[in-house]
């Protein structure tokens, strides 16, 4: 029995009744870190001392009877491209491999001020480029299921070490399913909150309009807390939503009977693996038993959403990511002396001149593949006589796929359907393959695009082993539906309390 | 770079045989305390990168929130400049690399900028240009970047890097190519800093930065008899670094000799070569070639996924039109047709700017004499500013007190031929009036005083009186002269008129 195997919100109540202290909690996190994460490989750092001084302090000051913070001395993981003064923050790439940014996002700011205990930073795609965490420059993560395969991505990290039961509570980061993707994998719940309603400002940008953090946790009532603490209107992110944060945990325990639910037959029945086709369905069958009324509901235009996304994405990404130009902080390729280059070489330095030729080593070498590739999708969409049929189009095709939600739920209160067409795969076996890889996201991308809310939890395991993700979809500012029919589910199913086996 | 001429060009002033196109571009900077999309300060002159935060440097995840004042700021000018605002604007992303440009883009506007199609008049009754409508195309607000200073020491070449400049919001007004001389250009932008500096939306100091000029010139050439006309267009060459309004008029002189020469020698025409930017040398006094962004560059424009776009509802500009300060061209019209002005003193006063503009209609409005006021104003006090190297703001004589002197000498209370010594007086010493009269022992003289004292001179003086009735009227000269000495406070002229009605009278 580990202290970890409580809920989040089973810890607080320990913590708020003084029947454990913050640095007991903190130190079982940081051992079974230290024991079981080797073979997992979720962190990229962990604050050992940092976060030990800080659960300290939150003891501390509960013994002298001051006022803590809503999350005081519950442990919490940082995917590795949210920015923390005290860490660094390298987004899995060679690019900002020593980083230590000079501030802390809005999102560190209130778990700080909630006294949450900063227990690490963990790994993802490079850049939060991809759907299995293999694109990381830095550090395989393995799924704790099976270690043979992918934990998903991007927030592959966050996923693993909740699934593993390291930490409580993580952060992801959801641009195209990065968060509800790797939740499915992992048997996790993960959700993506409506886009504004967690600020963005020190999350390093992917995909500026579809890049929304989002809680990683096991069940949706650890998720609602997570939630409660970081959701809500920021000034330094124009796009944050001015918009009342609503008591989430309150939410969740309301009945959800007479609910409705649009059940999305066709991607339900599309290419989907029979075991995940099977689990959804009788997680239909759950939640109708608990009241829910389901019909049958079709987005007409969100076979068009990967294509799309993989436009719109690439292109923000590609100016995103052209301050990592090695002028003024991250990677800087060394200049070769005249003796070291090539023929060739000394060539191109005659022709582009030392600053460009400053700027293309230190791309070419700062960054991974999948990011290059992105660059040079995103570069070229935007450029002079494509800009039309790609990026504006794409923009036109992400209007029609948010026509498609708003007139679903002006019949319904929330979309069911499969987070994934496949359970977690095996390394290697699309990532050598991008646009397979890209295809795996095709329930995900479409709430990216339309800026709206979806949640996964765990339904199912297959015969092999490996979990099954539920996709619960709802409008704007849903997130209480969301997480209130996730709980309802989880009150009455195990899906959630399922643990990999220990090897 | 430039071939030989294969012909003379023709002199000054001589009929040139084509017109000249000129468009301009002008950056203001924004009279913000604080950046556009940050709030780091925009103070001139800190020490390099004090001025700078994780947004203007472009850290990685820090995001920009619009300046609300540098954007109240762009529609008041806008406003002024007569130009569309539109309901919607938004912000796009121009990207490039360099190493001052930490983003790797910009932040500007595109597509649809805040404002766009108006227009500035020109009138000069200084004679220096005729009366024109200058159109502008649009006025967009942007980031500017920063500064690279670059080092030569020992061969090495080094290069230095500013941030504070980052981020400062900068209003780019584009005019279309109307202006026809490099007088004209100069006339443009002369009224256009005078109304940005009455706007107060910019203090327009060319030497920190605060205005910026491009020039876009080209010559239109007719050629052969055919009508219409066939016109020949030479290519367009942009001309950046000019630093003062002057260089921008022999910059524009000089390439429009170059072009038309160049086109003499090698036939070149519009869309035969890519637009090329030339720098302006301010020693040697040419412009030279400079490595052009434009030929290479593809900026790849999209909407800025980081901010809103700014809505602006017909209320709100109603009401920030409503605050609108006066515009130079309503000062100048009010001073002529309120105030008697003649237009070119009228050009004179409000060309110095809205705080001597300010000083005068005190001035006027104290003694209630509008060509009074402007003699004084536009002769002694500039006069004064230019010999004492004062500024309207330091200058010793509050308007009120020049007012009351020119009423004292309306009223008669101080003698018209001292009245430029008491004002030199009130200068020197800053002094007030009442001060100044007394330590000079400026009395009024009431004229029964005056017309006793003229009786006594004439009983004591019958030869003058005698030269007087004989025709030498000049001969009374010598009677004001001893008036003066016995009493400094008589005015000459009003004295010299009372002793000639008294010989008037006695002869009569």
């Amino acid at each position: 029995m580990s202290l970890l195997d409580h809920s989040a919100l089973e810890l607080l109540a320990l913590l708020q009744s003084n029947q454990v202290r913050a640095e007991q909690v903190v130190t079982e996190s940081l051992s079974r870190i230290e024991q079981l994460d080797p073979p997992i490989g979720s962190f990229l750092h962990v604050n050992h001392d940092g976060a030990l001084a800080a659960a300290r302090d939150v003891d501390r000051r509960r013994h002298l009877g001051q006022p803590v913070g809503a999350l005081a001395g519950l442990p919490v993981a940082l995917k590795d491209l949210i920015c923390t003064i005290d860490q660094p923050t390298t987004c899995a790439s060679r690019m900002l491999a020593n980083f230590r940014p000079p501030y802390d996002a809005t999102v560190v700011a209130r778990l700080r001020a909630a006294d949450a205990i900063l227990i690490g930073k963990t790994n993802l795609d490079e850049f939060a480029m991809g759907s299995s965490t293999e694109s990381s420059a830095l550090q395989r993560t393995r799924n704790p299921w099976n270690r043979d395969h992918v934990p998903g991505g991007s927030s592959g990290g966050s996923a693993a070490c909740i699934a593993s039961d390291l930490v409580p509570l993580a952060l992801g980061t959801d641009t195209g399913g990065s968060i509800r993707q790797p939740a499915a994998f992992c048997g996790i719940t993960g959700l993506k909150p409506t886009y504004g309603r967690v600020s963005r400002y020190g999350l390093i940008a992917f995909a500026s309009s579809l890049d929304q953090i989002g809680p990683m946790c096991r069940s949706a009532a650890d998720a609602a807390l997570l939630l409660q603490a970081t959701a809500g209107h920021d000034r330094h992110d124009s796009t944050s939503a001015d918009v009342e944060v609503p008591d989430y945990l309150k939410a969740i325990a309301q009945p959800i009977s007479g609910l409705r639910i649009g059940i999305l037959r066709q991607q339900l029945d599309s290419d989907v693996d029979p075991e995940i086709h099977r689990a959804v369905t009788e997680a239909t069958y759950v939640l109708k038993s608990l009241g829910a009324l389901c019909q049958d509901i079709d987005l007409p235009h969100s076979q068009y959403g990967v294509a799309t996304y993989y436009v719109i994405a690439p292109c923000e990404a590609s100016s995103n990511l052209a301050r990592y130009d090695g002028v003024h902080y991250g990677f800087r390729a060394t200049q070769l002396t005249a003796a070291e280059l090539t023929a060739s070489e000394s060539a191109d330095l005659e022709s582009e001149g030392p600053l460009v030729r400053m700027y293309r080593r230190t791309r070419e070498t700062g960054f991974g593949a999948e990011v290059k590739r992105r660059i040079m999708l995103g570069t070229y969409a935007l450029s002079a006589g494509y800009y039309d049929a790609y990026y504006l189009k794409a923009q036109r095709v992400r209007r029609l796929i948010r026509q498609d939600f708003d007139r679903a739920y002006q019949q319904v209160d929330a979309l069911l359907g499969p987070v994934t067409p496949t359970p977690a795969f095996r390394f290697g076996e699309k990532s050598q393959d991008p646009l397979s890889m890209y295809l795996g996201d095709l329930f995900t991308v479409s709430a990216n695009l339309a800026g709206l809310p979806g949640l996964s939890i765990p339904c199912g395991i297959t015969v092999q082993g490996l979990p099954i993700g539920l996709h619960l979809q709802g409008p704007s500012f849903a997130e209480p539906t969301l997480l209130r029919l996730a709980h309802a589910f989880q009150q009455a199913t195990d899906w959630h309390a399922r643990r990999p086996p220990t090897s | 770079m430039t071939p030989p001429p294969t012909s003379t060009p023709p002199p000054v002033g001589a009929v040139r045989p084509y017109t000249v196109i000129v468009g301009l571009e002008v950056h203001v900077q924004l009279a913000t305390h604080t950046k556009l999309f940050c709030r780091c300060p925009v103070k001139f002159g800190a020490p390099p990168n004090t001025q700078t935060c994780p947004v203007c440097i472009g850290l990685p995840g820090a995001l920009p929130v619009l300046n609300e004042t540098a954007y109240y700021l762009s529609v008041v000018t806008a406003l002024a400049l007569n130009c569309e605002i539109p309901a919607y604007t938004k912000w796009d992303r121009k990207n490039y690399y360099y190493p001052d440009l930490p983003k790797g883009y910009q932040i500007s506007q595109f597509d649809l900028p805040m404002s766009c199609n108006g227009w500035l008049d020109l009138s000069d009754a200084q004679g220096r240009c005729s009366n024109r409508r200058i159109r502008i195309i649009r006025a967009h607000l942007e980031e500017d970047a920063g500064k690279s200073m670059h080092d030569e020491i020992a061969g090495r070449a080094d290069t230095r890097i500013d941030l504070n400049r980052t981020g400062t919001p900068l209003l780019e007004i584009v005019s279309q190519p109307d202006l026809r001389s490099s007088a004209e250009a100069k006339a443009y932008l002369t009224e256009l800093k005078l109304l940005l500096t009455y706007l107060g939306v910019s203090d327009c100091n060319m030497q920190e930065g605060s205005l910026r000029v491009d020039a876009n010139v080209n010559l239109h050439i007719p050629v052969g008899s055919g009508t219409p006309e066939e016109i020949i267009e030479t290519p367009i060459v942009e001309i950046k670094n000019m630093n003062s309004f002057r260089a921008v008029e022999r910059a524009l002189d000089f390439e429009v000799d170059r072009q038309y020469r160049e086109w003499q020698a090698t036939g070149k025409q519009k869309g035969e070569m890519p637009k090329q930017t030339r720098g302006w040398d301010d020693i040697h006094e040419v412009t030279k070639p400079q490595r052009s962004k434009e030929e290479s560059s593809d900026y790849r424009y999209f909407p800025d996924p980081d901010l809103v776009p700014v809505t602006t509802t017909t209320d709100q500009l109603e009401a920030i039109r409503s605050t609108l300060k006066e515009l130079p061209a309503a000062l100048r019209l009010r001073l002529i047709t309120d105030y008697g002005v003649t237009p070119y003193d009228a050009d004179v006063i409000v060309n110095q700017g809205r705080t001597l503009a300010d000083y005068f209609l005190a001035v006027a409005d104290q003694c209630g004499d509008g060509k009074q006021a402007c003699n004084w104003v536009t002769q002694e006090v500039l006069r004064s500013m230019k010999e004492g190297n004062l500024t309207i703001e330091s200058f010793p004589i509050p308007s009120l007190e020049l007012g009351r002197l020119i009423q004292s000498v309306q009223a008669g209370k101080l003698p018209r031929s001292r009245a430029k010594e008491v004002f030199g007086v009130m200068l020197e010493q800053i002094l007030d009036l009442d001060t100044t009269l007394s330590r000079l022992g400026i009395q009024a003289v009431d004229s029964g005083a005056l017309t006793d004292l003229g009786r006594e001179l004439l009983a004591a003086n019958p030869k003058v009186v005698a030269d007087v009735q004989a025709g030498k009227e000049q001969a009374i000269g010598a009677l004001v002269g001893q008036a003066k000495k016995s009493n400094p406070n008589v005015d000459p002229g009003v004295m010299r008129q009372i002793l000639l009605d008294l010989i008037r009278q006695s002869a009569g």
